[in-house]
C-alpha cells in the first residue's frame, strides 16, 4: 500500500436554499481511486469545479468521504484517533498565502506547526532553521510576512509544513495567486524537496507547464478521473485535453499542430529542446 | 499609505528595558500606577518623577514619543483639573461669581494632573518598549492561573495575536475596496456626518465578507497544521526569567517601598505640603 490510497472515494455537497431545504446534491468527487507511493511527485489537474481541491482536502482529513475510504500512511481518515497523525503525515499548503500565515515573524510562523505538535523548544529551532534553509528563505527569518512577495510567502508556508516533518505535502493550487516569477520559485522549491528529501508531493494545479516534471499526472473532470499517466502520455492526447478545457503548453501545442499538418513528429513533446531536436531529425 | 501604519507604538531600540521580560514590564507598570494613587504628598511625586526619568533615559526612547500619547487625554485632563479646582470645598482663595477656588482644590487639582500625566507616560513607556507580540505572550503567561476558573487564556491571547497579524492585511484590503468603489463613482468625502456614514456601507459590506472568508481559510490552515488549542502545546520562544528580569523586579519593589514610605507613611514636616 502506498502513502496515500483512496478507494471509491465519493464526496457530496448538499445544496440548500435560504430556508435550509435541500435543493439538490452535487457530487464533487465521484468514485476516485488513487494510489500514491512514497517519494512520488503527483500532479492533479482539472479546470475550475472539477473536484480537484475537494479531493485534496480529503487527503489530510479536512473533509471526510461521503462514501469510500481514504488511507494516509495506512490509517483511515475516518478514524478520529488518527486525525492528528494524519495531518502531520500529510501536510497541506493552500492557495492564498495571506490566509495561512499565522505568525507575525517568518520564523514564528514556521514554528507554529511544531509548537502544536508539542516538540521541545530546542528542536523547534532546529526544525525551523532546517526548513527555512530547504526553501531558501533562511535570510528572511526575522522579517514580517506582510513585507514578502507572494512567492516568498508561499515558500514560507511550505517551510511551515516541512517543519512538521511530513512524509507527504499536498499543495492545493499554491501558485494560482502568484505572478510567473513567484510560480517558478514555488515549483522549484517543491521539486527540490521532492528530490532531495524524498517527500511525496501532490500538486494540484491548473497550469499545465507545472506538471511537466511530475512522475504521474491525474486529470480530473466533473469529479471523475478522466486521464491518468506520465505527463508525456497525457500531453500526447492534445485533442482530449482540449475537450476537457485544459490548456496545453505552447510547445506541445505547436508540435501537435505541426504533426497534424503532416510533419512526422513524435507525440507528447514537452520542452523547446525536445521539439528542436525532433525537428532537426525530421530534416 | 495605509501600509505604513505600525501597530501599537513600538519604538525599535536596543536597551535593557526593551530586552526585559514582558511580565516584568507589565508588573512594573501596574505597580507604578498603584504607587501614584497611594502617594499623597509631593515628596512621593518627586520620587516618582525621578524614577520615571531614569527609566526613560535607560530605555533610549526619545521623550517626545511619550508626549504623543498625552494628546489623547488633554481633554480628560482639563476636565479633571477644572472640576477639582472649583468643586472642592474648603478655604477660598479666589471667588469668581458663584464659583470659588479653594486652597484644597488647587492641591487636589495639581495632584490629579500629575497622576494622570505620569500614568500616561508610564504606560506608554511600556508599550513603546514592548512589541505587541511580546505583550500578548506576557499577558498569556501572567493570566495563566485563571485557567483554573476556565478562563480561555490561551485562546484569547491567540486571538489577539492573529488580530494583530491581520490588521495590516485588512487595512490594505480596505484601501483596495475604497479605490474600487471610488472608481465606480462612490463618494466618501462630501456630505454631512449621516451621509458619510451611509457612504461607508458599500465599503464595510465587502470588507466583512472578505474578513469572514479569510477567517474561514485561516481556521482551516491552522487545523491542517495540527492546531488544537493550548493543551500539549510547546513554545518556540518560551518566556524565561533572566538575571536582568530579577533585577528589574528588585528595582520596582524597591521603588514601591521608597515611594510608599516617603509618600504616605513618613511625614517630613517642612516638605509636607
Amino acid at each position: 500500500m502506498g502513502i496515500i490510497e483512496t478507494k471509491k472515494l465519493i464526496f457530496e455537497y448538499i445544496r440548500r436554499d435560504e430556508e435550509g431545504n435541500v435543493e439538490g446534491i452535487t457530487r464533487a468527487v465521484d468514485e476516485v481511486d488513487l494510489d500514491i507511493r512514497q517519494g512520488d511527485f503527483i500532479a492533479i489537474l482539472g479546470h475550475n469545479g472539477s473536484g480537484k481541491s475537494t479531493l485534496a482536502k480529503h487527503l489530510n482529513a479536512i473533509l471526510y468521504p461521503t462514501e469510500g475510504t481514504v488511507w494516509v500512511d495506512g490509517k483511515d481518515t475516518m478514524d478520529e484517533a488518527c486525525l492528528w497523525d494524519i495531518r502531520q503525515t500529510a501536510g497541506m499548503v493552500f492557495q492564498n498565502p495571506d490566509n495561512q500565515i499565522i505568525g507575525q515573524v517568518v520564523e514564528e510562523d514556521v514554528g507554529f506547526g511544531p509548537e502544536n505538535m508539542g516538540v521541545p523548544t530546542k528542536e523547534i529551532w532546529e526544525r525551523v532553521e532546517e526548513s527555512l534553509k530547504a526553501v531558501g528563505m533562511y535570510k528572511y527569518r526575522k522579517h514580517s510576512p506582510n513585507k514578502l512577495s507572494g512567492g516568498q510567502k508561499q515558500r514560507v508556508s511550505i517551510a511551515g509544513v516541512i517543519a512538521m516533518h511530513p512524509k507527504c505535502i499536498i499543495l492545493d493550487e499554491p501558485t494560482a495567486m502568484l505572478d510567473p516569477n513567484g510560480r517558478k520559485e514555488v515549483i522549484r522549491a517543491v521539486r527540490a524537496l521532492n528530490q532531495a528529501e524524498d517527500i511525496t508531493v501532490v500538486l494540484i494545479t491548473h497550469y499545465m507547464e507545472e506538471i511537466i516534471h511530475a512522475d504521474r499526472a491525474v486529470v480530473m473532470d466533473k469529479g471523475h478521473v478522466a486521464m491518468q499517466g506520465t505527463p508525456r502520455e497525457i500531453f500526447s492526447q492534445v485533442g482530449k485535453l482540449k475537450e476537457l478545457r485544459l490548456d496545453v503548453p505552447q510547445v506541445t501545442l505547436l508540435a501537435y499542430e505541426l504533426k497534424k499538418s503532416g510533419l512526422p513528429l513524435p507525440d507528447g513533446i514537452l520542452t523547446c529542446e525536445e521539439l528542436a531536436e525532433a525537428l532537426q531529425s525530421v530534416e | 499609505m495605509l501600509r505604513d501604519i505600525t501597530l501599537g507604538q513600538y519604538y525599535q531600540a536596543d536597551s535593557v528595558i526593551h530586552r526585559l521580560d514582558p511580565r516584568v514590564k507589565l508588573a512594573a507598570t501596574v505597580l507604578f500606577i498603584v504607587s501614584l494613587f497611594i502617594v499623597d504628598n509631593f515628596v512621593g511625586y518627586i520620587i516618582a518623577a525621578i524614577f520615571l526619568a531614569c527609566m526613560i533615559k535607560i530605555s533610549g526612547v526619545p521623550f517626545r514619543y511619550m508626549i504623543k500619547g498625552m494628546k489623547s487625554i488633554v481633554f480628560l485632563l482639563v476636565i479633571a483639573v477644572v472640576f477639582n479646582l472649583f468643586l472642592t470645598p474648603g478655604e477660598a482663595v479666589l471667588s469668581v461669581w458663584k464659583l470659588k477656588i479653594t486652597k484644597e482644590g488647587i492641591r487636589i487639582a495639581v495632584m490629579m494632573a500629575i497622576r494622570l500625566v505620569f500614568l500616561i507616560i508610564g504606560s506608554s513607556l511600556m508599550t513603546l518598549t514592548t512589541t505587541p507580540n511580546n505583550l500578548t505572550d506576557g499577558m498569556e503567561k501572567m493570566m495563566s492561573p485563571l485557567k483554573i476558573f476556565h478562563v480561555p487564556v490561551h485562546e484569547v491571547a491567540m486571538m489577539m495575536s492573529i488580530a494583530l497579524r491581520f490588521i495590516p492585511i485588512l487595512l490594505e484590503e480596505t484601501d483596495k475596496i475604497m479605490k474600487a468603489q471610488i472608481a465606480r463613482g462612490a463618494d466618501f468625502e462630501s456630505g454631512n456626518l449621516i451621509k458619510k456614514a451611509k457612504a461607508m456601507v458599500p465599503l464595510l459590506v465587502p470588507l466583512f465578507i472578505s474578513a469572514f472568508r479569510r477567517a474561514n481559510d485561516l481556521a482551516m490552515a491552522m487545523e491542517a497544521r495540527c492546531y488544537r488549542g493550548g493543551e500539549h502545546r510547546t513554545k518556540m520562544k518560551p518566556l524565561v526569567y533572566h538575571r536582568r528580569d530579577r533585577i528589574g523586579y528588585l528595582i520596582i519593589f524597591a521603588y514601591m517601598a521608597v515611594s510608599v514610605c516617603f509618600g504616605r507613611i513618613l511625614k517630613i514636616p517642612f516638605l509636607n505640603i
